[in-house]
This record gives C-alpha cells, sequence and structure tokens, in this order.
C-alpha cells in the first residue's frame, strides 16, 4: 500500500514537472500562436543552469556554486528565458515558420553543446548529484515523495495563477487580439513584435522553470533526457490537453504522461528485451499519429480555449459555407 | 591543410541541394515549412535498399559491380522504384493529412505542427521496421583515386556529383520550360489568380510533391552510397536542408542546390578546422547569420 502511493506521488511529481513545461508552452502557442520546436533545449537549458548553479563543487567541471535550490531555479528559468528572448529578436520579425526553424536549429546546438562543452556540462555523463528539495527526509521515502509532490504542486499552482492573471491581463487581451487578426491589433497601436516577444520570453522561462525543478526531482541529468522526443511529449500534452487552456495543459500533461508510462511499461512486459528498442520506436509512431489525428479531428484538444469567444465563433464559422477563413486564405 | 574537404563538401553538399529543392518548393507553393522532408530522404534509401536487395535476390547477375563503381545495376533500378515509391509516400501523407489540413483552412502554422508529428511517426516507423542499425548497400570498399593533386576521391563520389548536376538542370528545366512548371511558378507568386486563370491548384499540389519526393529519395540513396543508411539521416539533414533553402532564397531551385553546395562545404571546413563534434552547429550558424543580415536569401526576392 504504501509503494502503491509512494509510486502514485513519483508519477504525479513527474507529470507536474511536464505540467510546469507545458504551461510555458501554452502562453507561447495556446495565448501567442508561436510554434516553438525547441522545447527540449529551453527546457535543458534551465535543467543545466540549476544543477550547475547548486550542486557541490567538483573538480573539472566548471560551477559547483553549492547555491540554494530556489536561487538555482530562478537562474534556470532566467536562462532559458533570455534564450528565448535572443531567439524571438531575431526571427519574430519574419515569417511566421521562420521561428520553429530557428527554435528546432536552437536544440540541436544545445544538444551538441551539452555533449561537447565537457568543461561545463559534464559532457555525455552529464550532472549527478543534484541536490533535492527536502533532502534530509530522504530516510523516510513516503514523507520524502509527499514533500517533493507537495513543492511541485505549489510550484505549478503559482504558475498556473501568475499565467492565468496574466492572460487575463490586457495584456493577454492584446496577445489574443493579435493571435487573430494581426491588421486589426495593427491599427489599434499594438506592436505585434514587441508583445509577441516578451509573451515568448516569459513562456521560456516557465519551460526553465520546469525543467530546473524536473532536474531536482531526478537527481541527475544528462544529454539524453533532452532529444526531440520531449519537445513531442510536451506538445501532445498541449495539444491533445488544449491549447489556450492554462487548465487544459496540466490536464494533458498528467493524462499524456500516464498513457506515456503506462504504454512503456506495456512494452516492456509484453517485449522480448531484445525487441524493446523497436517497439518503443512503435509507441512514438502511434503517439506522432494520436498528434495530427487530433489536429485533424479536434483541434482545441480535451477542453478547448476557455474564456473566450474563439472556439463557439469557429464553429460557427464552419457551419457557413465560404466562411471568414476561407477569405484569409486567399490574401496570405 | 588539403584540399580534400572540399571533395567531402561538394559530396555532401549535392545530397543536401538535392534535399533543399524539395524544401523549397513546398514552402513557396504549398506555403509552409515541411519539418517531414527530411524523413523522405530515409524513407527513399529505405525503399531503394529494399528494392534493391529484392533484385539481388532474384538475379543475383545484378548485384556485380558496374565498372569501378561499388554497387550493381540493381541499385540505379532500385532509385528509379524508389523515386517512384517516395513520392507515392508524399502523396499518402498529404492525402491522409496535409490536404485534409489545407481543405479545412488550417492556418500555416498548425500544417508546420502536423508535418512535425509526420516527421515523428515516419522516422520510427521506419526505426520498428529495419531497426536501428546502419545498413549500406554493398559491403564492397572502394579506394579512393587522386583527382587533382591533394584531392583524392571515390568514384562513387564523383558520380554523386555528376548526378546532382543532371539533377538540377533537369528540375530547372522543367521549371522554366514546361507547361507544368508555369503552372507551379504561377501558383507559387498568387494561387488565387492561378486557379482563376484555370490552373488545376490539386495537380500542381501533387506535382510538387512528387518531385520534392523523388528529389529527396536521389538525396537518400546518395548519402546511403556514400556513407551509410539509418532511420535517423533524415532528422540529421533537416536542419542544414532548411539552411540552404533559407540560404538560397525561398522558391530558387539554382539557389538552393548552390547554397546546399555551401552549406556542404562550409560543414566540411568546419570539420577541418574546428572538429567533427561541431559539425551540426554550422547550419544553425549559416541560418543565424543569414535571418540577421539577409532574411530572403542570396537570390529571394526582398519582400518574400
Amino acid at each position: 500500500m504504501i509503494d502503491l502511493l509512494s509510486y502514485g506521488a513519483f508519477f504525479l511529481t513527474m507529470a507536474l514537472t511536464y505540467a510546469v513545461i507545458c504551461l510555458g508552452l501554452n502562453l507561447q502557442w495556446g495565448q501567442t500562436g508561436l510554434f516553438n520546436v525547441g522545447v527540449a533545449g529551453f527546457v535543458a537549458v534551465g535543467a543545466y543552469v540549476s544543477s550547475i548553479l547548486t550542486t557541490p563543487a567538483i573538480d573539472g567541471r566548471l560551477g559547483g556554486f553549492d547555491l540554494p535550490i530556489v536561487i538555482g531555479w530562478l537562474g534556470g528559468g532566467l536562462g532559458a528565458g533570455f534564450l528565448c528572448f535572443l531567439l524571438g529578436a531575431l526571427t519574430l520579425r519574419l515569417r511566421s515558420d521562420y521561428l520553429a526553424i530557428a527554435t528546432f536549429g536552437a536544440a540541436v546546438v544545445i544538444q551538441l553543446a551539452l555533449l561537447n562543452l565537457e568543461g561545463i556540462t559534464g559532457g555525455p555523463f552529464g550532472i549527478g548529484f543534484i541536490p533535492r528539495p527536502f533532502g534530509t527526509l530522504a530516510e523516510q521515502p513516503g514523507l520524502f515523495a509527499a514533500a517533493n509532490l507537495a513543492v511541485l504542486i505549489v510550484l505549478v499552482l503559482v504558475c498556473y495563477l501568475a499565467l492565468q492573471h496574466l492572460t487575463r491581463s490586457p495584456w493577454g487581451r492584446v496577445l489574443r487580439a493579435l493571435r487573430e487578426d494581426e491588421e486589426a491589433a495593427k491599427a489599434l497601436g499594438k506592436d505585434p513584435v514587441t508583445y509577441r516577444l516578451q509573451a515568448f520570453a516569459i513562456g521560456g522561462f516557465v519551460m526553465g522553470l520546469g525543467g530546473a525543478a524536473q532536474a531536482h526531482f531526478i537527481g541527475f541529468i544528462a544529454p539524453d533526457n533532452y532529444l526531440p522526443t520531449l519537445t513531442f511529449q510536451v506538445w501532445t500534452m498541449l495539444i491533445v490537453g488544449g491549447s489556450g487552456n492554462m487548465r487544459g495543459a496540466i490536464l494533458g500533461a498528467i493524462l499524456v504522461w500516464a498513457i506515456w508510462a503506462l504504454s512503456g511499461s506495456l512494452v516492456a512486459s509484453v517485449f522480448p528485451p531484445d525487441q524493446q528498442a523497436r517497439a518503443a520506436s512503435l509507441q512514438i509512431v502511434l503517439i506522432g499519429v494520436a498528434l495530427c489525428l487530433v489536429l485533424l479531428l479536434r483541434p482545441y484538444g480535451i477542453l478547448g480555449e476557455a474564456g473566450t469567444l474563439r472556439a463557439p465563433l469557429r464553429r460557427a464559422l464552419r457551419r457557413t459555407p465560404n466562411s471568414l477563413s476561407e477569405g484569409q486564405k486567399t490574401n496570405v | 591543410m588539403t584540399l580534400q574537404p572540399l571533395m567531402d563538401g561538394l559530396v555532401n553538399g549535392s545530397i543536401i541541394g538535392l534535399g533543399a529543392i524539395g524544401v523549397t518548393l513546398t514552402y513557396s507553393i504549398l506555403r509552409f515549412a515541411n519539418f517531414a522532408h527530411g524523413e523522405l530522404l530515409s524513407w527513399g534509401a529505405y525503399l531503394a535498399l529494399t528494392v534493391s536487395a529484392a533484385l539481388g535476390a532474384l538475379l543475383p547477375g545484378l548485384g556485380t559491380p558496374i565498372g569501378p563503381f561499388s554497387f550493381g545495376w540493381s541499385v540505379p533500378i532500385a532509385m528509379i522504384a524508389s523515386m517512384f515509391l517516395t513520392g507515392l509516400v508524399a502523396l499518402t501523407v498529404d492525402w491522409l493529412l496535409f490536404g485534409r489540413l489545407r481543405n479545412a483552412g488550417s492556418a500555416q502554422i498548425i500544417l508546420v505542427m502536423s508535418s512535425f508529428g509526420a516527421a515523428l511517426a515516419l522516422r520510427n516507423l521506419l526505426e520498428f521496421i529495419y531497426t536501428s542499425s546502419p545498413a549500406y548497400f554493398t559491403t564492397a570498399l572502394q579506394i579512393s583515386r587522386p583527382v587533382l593533386p591533394g584531392l583524392r576521391a571515390t568514384p562513387d563520389q564523383l558520380l554523386v556529383l555528376v548526378l546532382a548536376v543532371v539533377m538540377v538542370v533537369a528540375v530547372h528545366l522543367l521549371l522554366t520550360r514546361s507547361a507544368a512548371g508555369r503552372s507551379m511558378r504561377a501558383v507559387s507568386e498568387n494561387p488565387a489568380l492561378a486557379s482563376l486563370a484555370g490552373i488545376d491548384t490539386r495537380a500542381v499540389i501533387r506535382m510538387v510533391w512528387m518531385l520534392g519526393a523523388a528529389l529527396a529519395a536521389v538525396g537518400g540513396i546518395m548519402s546511403g552510397v556514400v556513407v551509410q543508411i539509418r532511420p535517423t539521416m533524415g532528422l540529421d539533414l533537416l536542419l542544414p536542408l532548411f539552411a540552404a533553402s533559407i540560404l538560397g532564397g525561398i522558391g530558387s531551385v539554382p539557389g538552393a542546390m548552390l547554397a546546399g553546395l555551401m552549406v556542404g562545404l562550409a560543414e566540411a571546413f568546419t570539420v577541418q578546422i574546428i572538429g567533427a563534434e561541431w559539425r551540426a552547429a554550422v547550419s544553425f550558424v549559416i541560418l543565424v547569420a543569414m535571418l540577421l543580415l539577409r532574411p530572403q536569401g542570396i537570390f529571394g526576392k526582398a519582400a518574400a
């Protein structure tokens, strides 16, 4: 019973770290319509910056500043946010998919840097002995798991309330206005690049924070944790939960992580050990197909966008022939 | 400092260029950055491998090497088959996914996102079918011969260069001299006006996929002949493909090829001067420099 409970706590804590990352992505995509294909890279920056700041000093690697965990998390968030700011400043004045290409490239280069800059990142072996919150409780596994879960619940709540407040503010309304009709918003004197850049950087900060929290929860990190599959998992979480909806982002993270973990253990129990790598790739095929199916059949996810007229408006438009979206298409 | 990186760079650059032509065509005519294009190179290579293995098993004579090359007639025949089959793969994905999203009037960025999902599915399907261990067309070893002082090349590498030039000239002539090419360029300039003028947009879209996929298949097979075939080869080439299509200017076929060669050369000289571990960063540096200095690319129009 205790085992089951502590596994439940472990599972939920892991899912909530994804929820934080997903909330950051929701600000970038759901609210602002910016397609970030480099999620894994920004999560990695958050995790590595925080780990370098908080681990004890070690020979042959930069860092080991032994700082408090809170400072590490903030540093991780700021690192990822700053990187997003730079990439956004580079591409947001250009065509919308240049940002996608640039973030994809950034993730590739970050992965290379993690592997090759051994003096900073520890190379392929990564960084170990990352301090855990409430490390002193590690003797009592039940209490330790509960304390970690509580930390993550608080973190998700804080991020959720802060982002919810932001998106309901006049600032958030401008973001949605720009997403829906850029020309109209510009006519009202709102500069699209400035607002999008702010949203992209803040989203990056939240992603980095999630990455940092995850690193401290697992206790060790390596470049292999931040492959493109991670980007894809987080995207699936957001799309399934409902892009534009903060509660959807959290729900999607827990749901998709549950499916992922269950199908993973199914693969491990059904297939013989030598076939497991192949079976794991089938797992990704199925989730890739699922992502495409959601985009085709239910583009607003399970919950859809809350508190705005977007979804009902689109539904009404789809019923009328020669709808608005047709008109927009020819303008592009 | 030798001239050897020149040869490696040109060979890899040809492969990147052929892939980038497909990226630039889908980008300018279908109007989205296709993250699944790299997978067409992988699929092209694996489909050719399968056909060539089947041919080799049926008619063992086809496996004996042609002249100085490392492969027999089974590989060129398989290449023709694979160009067609890879086109069918692209058309199937378009029919299942992109076409439906287009008809639903989805935003361009939804297409980009769906291509990302399609890429993952296609890549992992290959990994499931063929496993992640590398495969080869032949196991024959080739000895490189001196071409110029300080520059050695295998016959296979020289063939890749010649084939790339032939393909680019053919595509360029097709686009500039044929009715099909004219309608493709018309849709690229203004889809609404083109369909008003009686151009069948759907036929143009099919042509874009067939052409892009066929070139991708050739690129993938070339990469398989001179290096090896892996399920992740397309993913590794994706960033160079994007860098080359942006560097060359979206929509420009000669631009994409030339930029592909430049990216290939830059990678080869980086490997020589800085080290092989930073090779994948070259495309990103080129990309960032282009976006900063000249986002429309070398051959692109200013308001692209």
